[in-house]
């Protein structure tokens, strides 16, 4: 510890004679730090995860208790929404659309990459910071504006976009202005995220320690550097399909819209011509590669939370990168998957059908190879760690019940039925933000030189491990016996859902208990700030490079520029002093052990 | 620490961070324009009547718009060239003249615009006019986005001549290179909207 405060009282010397003071806005708001703008950026996207959670809990009311008035809080939504308190279809279409737009776009992404990017990754490569970090800023700064712009569309005349997160045309193009607004904020959000995908590229390449090869690179920068590829090559044709939707909207092209519409008696005034198909190639060409955009970071945060503390080396790690690599290329070429049912030809079907089988492969590999090592290890099990073993049976359980649905044959019974939201919320929720709460849980630390409580992390994990398997378990039941996911009232008006509605209750339960057990986090994350245990800058014992700089890592990041003499994972290696080796740690018998 | 590699070259990567980021965002703009084109070409194999470019387009003024942006992009060789020569005042010439032919482009596509409305061809008539303006008014975009870059480096941004000469040349490469990009999806777009 000693020698860490005098390290750092040199490196704020030093700072004092090379930097003038700066302001309090360009400091906190208008950062150009990465450290600054990766915390902006988590802080920013979690209170959109609550925000688009709450949206969630509300619709939860109408699914288990249709028709019924929802106490005091139904009277707050308006009479436009929720005459009497009891939520028009209307409304529950603007709360479905808006939370899969703000969990995806606003908060899952922004955190992982956002945040745990922008905080960790110049660390662990021992970067100074971003290699663009004007740009950077520009990045949150775009987001937060099309945060503000979705979030607002809630005013805008007849409510918030209301044709579901996937804006399907013909449905998007004659919705109400909200849309207008949807298409907007996204426009600003793919701007923000082409902004950053350029910099973590730049920055993973450019910016490494010396000797920091690429098979030395944590599992972690792999799992960002593939993710910023995703975002960088498939984010535009959505933005090009935004664009063609909003010429649509205003313009009154027919890009989506076939001839002879008629709506309500009324035939459209279009042209005609356009293909309501287009918009989904394109929909899904970004957002197929946009789902492993979600899980990716979140395994690497799961490698280098495993790796920590079961104290060996990822089992497999040349695989793992392989792997990842090769996910990351076939995620480009299997998005139909998610239009079996729209007639494009069973030509079409079996090629996608194909490359989906084909893709499992490598997300197989990366999650046996996290298993594997997890074999043989002396595990500990801190807050962060129950975190991360959590997520390898829930992501387990969210892949495979996969596999049915990228058949085409089996595709036409699970079709748009509770059972596709079973399925990849299990991959995005107990999977991919259990994995964001390990990361929080692990890097706090470095952020603030204190740990969060461990009792409290540990009520909140167990509440939100059990809470989770509640809400979407059910949905597997119901999906089974086909229920459509759209319904607003769970599908009370179908014979064949009256058997399972029950199962509607019990998931809204547990979406409200889960939430419940969210105030645990939210007072531990404040409260640890200032009252939480001091530590010193490695408190888990880890290898990489971000735990050799001072916590919190002065503006620069680092006392002494690092340099990297080994891989990233050397746990317990034999004849070693400790059972971790800094990748910092020269091979020779240090005659300054005192680096870290 | 400062941040390595905004002027040199990395040794193993062979490259500076302008000009890798520069081809990132090369790349997505691919993508971009890819997206678009792909839409057009699956508007057009489903359309039962596709109307041939050139009836309804002026062929001779888009060619001579070509030659424009083939010149501006050849007095941007040139400017960017001036420089590694440390020769200012001619780079101040080549540059201006390269903005001043995305002007002329401007003008040029601003004419034919003009045409288009007065007789009533808008983006709302039928498919082919709506991938007409969307593609060349997005690419016109790019072209405002180019002449806004290049003026600055003209004008007030030229400052760094005198204090980072080095990085102002990298940034005039960049910006160069975005221009022959801009220039390029052009000639992708004149033969497929005028000619076919």
């Amino acid at each position: 510890m000693e020698n860490v405060t005098t390290a750092e009282q040199i490196a704020h010397a030093e700072h004092g004679h090379e930097e003038h003071e700066l302001s309090f806005l360009q400091t906190y708001v208008f950062s150009q730090d990465h450290k600054v703008i990766g915390i902006q950026y988590a802080v920013t996207a979690m209170l959109f995860l609550l925000f688009g959670f709450s949206l969630m809990m509300l619709m939860r009311w109408s699914l288990a208790f249709p028709g019924a008035s929802l106490p005091v809080i139904g009277n707050l939504l308006g009479q436009t929404n929720a005459p009497g308190g009891i939520m028009l279809p209307e409304f529950y279409n603007q709360l479905g659309a808006m939370h899969g737009t703000i969990m995806v776009f606003l908060g899952v992404v922004p955190l992982a990459v956002g945040g745990f990017g922008n905080f960790v990754l110049p660390l662990q490569i021992g970067a100074p910071d971003m290699a663009f970090p004007k740009l950077n800023m520009f990045s949150y700064w775009a987001f937060f504006l099309g945060g503000v712009v979705m979030i607002a569309s809630f005013f805008a005349p007849g409510g918030a976009a209301n044709s579901g997160w996937t804006s399907y045309a013909p449905l998007s193009v004659i919705a109400t202005q909200g849309q207008t607004w949807w298409l907007i904020g996204m426009i600003f959000l793919i701007t923000s995220s082409l902004l950053g995908a350029i910099n973590f590229i730049v920055t993973a390449i450019q910016l490494r320690a010396p000797g920091l090869s690429f098979m030395r690179l944590p599992f972690f920068v792999w799992a960002q550097l593939v993710t910023a590829f995703l975002l960088l090559l498939a984010f535009p044709p959505l933005e090009a399909a935004g664009v063609l939707q909003l010429m649509d909207r205003l313009v009154g092209t027919s890009f989506f819209m076939p001839a002879g519409l008629v709506v309500t008696d009324q035939p459209l005034e279009y042209s005609g011509g356009g293909s309501p198909l287009l918009w989904q190639h394109l929909f899904w060409f970004l957002a197929h590669p946009e789902v492993y955009v979600l899980i990716l970071p979140a395994m690497g945060i799961v490698a280098e939370i495993v790796a920590t503390n079961t104290r060996k080396p990822l089992w497999g790690y040349k695989a793992l990168v392989g792997s990842l690599v090769f996910l990351g290329f076939m995620s480009f070429v299997v998005w139909a998957h998610h239009m079996f049912m729209t007639g494009m030809g069973t030509t079409m079907s079996s090629f996608f059908q194909t490359t989906t089988m084909i893709i499992s492969i490598p997300s197989v590999v990366i999650l046996s190879a996290l298993f594997i090592s997890l074999y043989g290890g002396s595990i500990r099990f801190p807050v962060p760690m129950l975190f991360a073993l959590a997520f390898l049976p829930m992501f387990g359980i969210g892949g495979l019940t996969g596999l049915p649905l990228g058949l085409s044959a089996p595709d036409l019974h699970f079709h748009d039925t509770y059972y596709v939201i079973g399925h990849f919320h299990y991959v995005v929720a107990p999977g991919t933000i259990l994995a964001l709460f390990a990361g929080i849980y692990h890097w706090y630390p470095k952020a603030t030189g204190r740990v969060m409580n461990e009792l409290l992390g540990k009520i909140h994990f167990w509440g939100s491990f059990i809470a989770m398997n509640v809400v979407f378990m059910p949905m597997f039941i119901t999906g089974l016996a086909g229920v459509n996911r759209r319904l607003y009232d769970g599908g009370l008006e179908y014979a064949h859902a009256q058997d399972v509605l029950g199962w509607n209750v019990v998931s809204s339960y547990g979406a409200w208990t889960l939430g419940f057990f969210q105030i645990f986090f939210i007072f531990n994350f404040f409260w640890s700030i200032r009252h939480g245990k001091q530590v010193d800058d490695n408190p888990w014992k880890a290898t990489t490079l971000e735990w050799q700089a001072p916590s919190p890592p002065p503006h620069g990041n680092f006392t002494t520029p690092p340099e990297v003499h080994r891989g990233p994972y050397e746990y317990s290696v034999p004849g070693a002093a400790t059972d971790f080796t800094m990748q910092g740690q020269a091979s020779d018998p240090d005659p300054e052990p005192a680096q870290v | 620490m400062e941040i390595p590699y905004t002027v040199a070259e990395r040794p193993d990567t062979g490259l500076n961070n302008v000009k890798l980021g520069i081809w990132l965002f090369l790349a997505s703009e691919v993508m971009l324009f890819g997206g678009l084109f792909s839409a057009y070409i699956l508007l057009r194999m489903g359309a039962t009547e596709w109307p041939l470019g050139s009836t309804l387009l002026n062929v001779p003024i888009g060619t001579f718009n070509t030659a424009v942006l083939i010149g501006s992009s050849v007095t941007m060789v040139m400017a960017h060239a001036s420089l590694k020569l440390g020769n200012f005042d001619k780079f101040r010439l080549y540059m201006g003249l390269t903005i001043l032919l995305a002007f002329t482009f401007l003008g040029v596509k601003g004419y034919e615009y003009w045409e288009k409305i007065t007789h009533d061809h808008l983006p709302a008539q039928n498919t082919y006019l709506a991938i007409y303006w969307t593609l060349t008014g997005l690419h016109g975009l790019h072209i405002v986005g180019g002449i806004i870059v290049n003026s600055y480096f003209w004008g007030p941004g030229s400052a760094m001549w005198r204090t980072k000469r080095e990085q102002f040349i990298n940034r005039v490469e960049a910006a160069g290179l975005y221009w022959h990009f801009v220039d390029l999806v052009w000639i992708f777009l004149f033969p497929v909207l005028y000619l076919l």
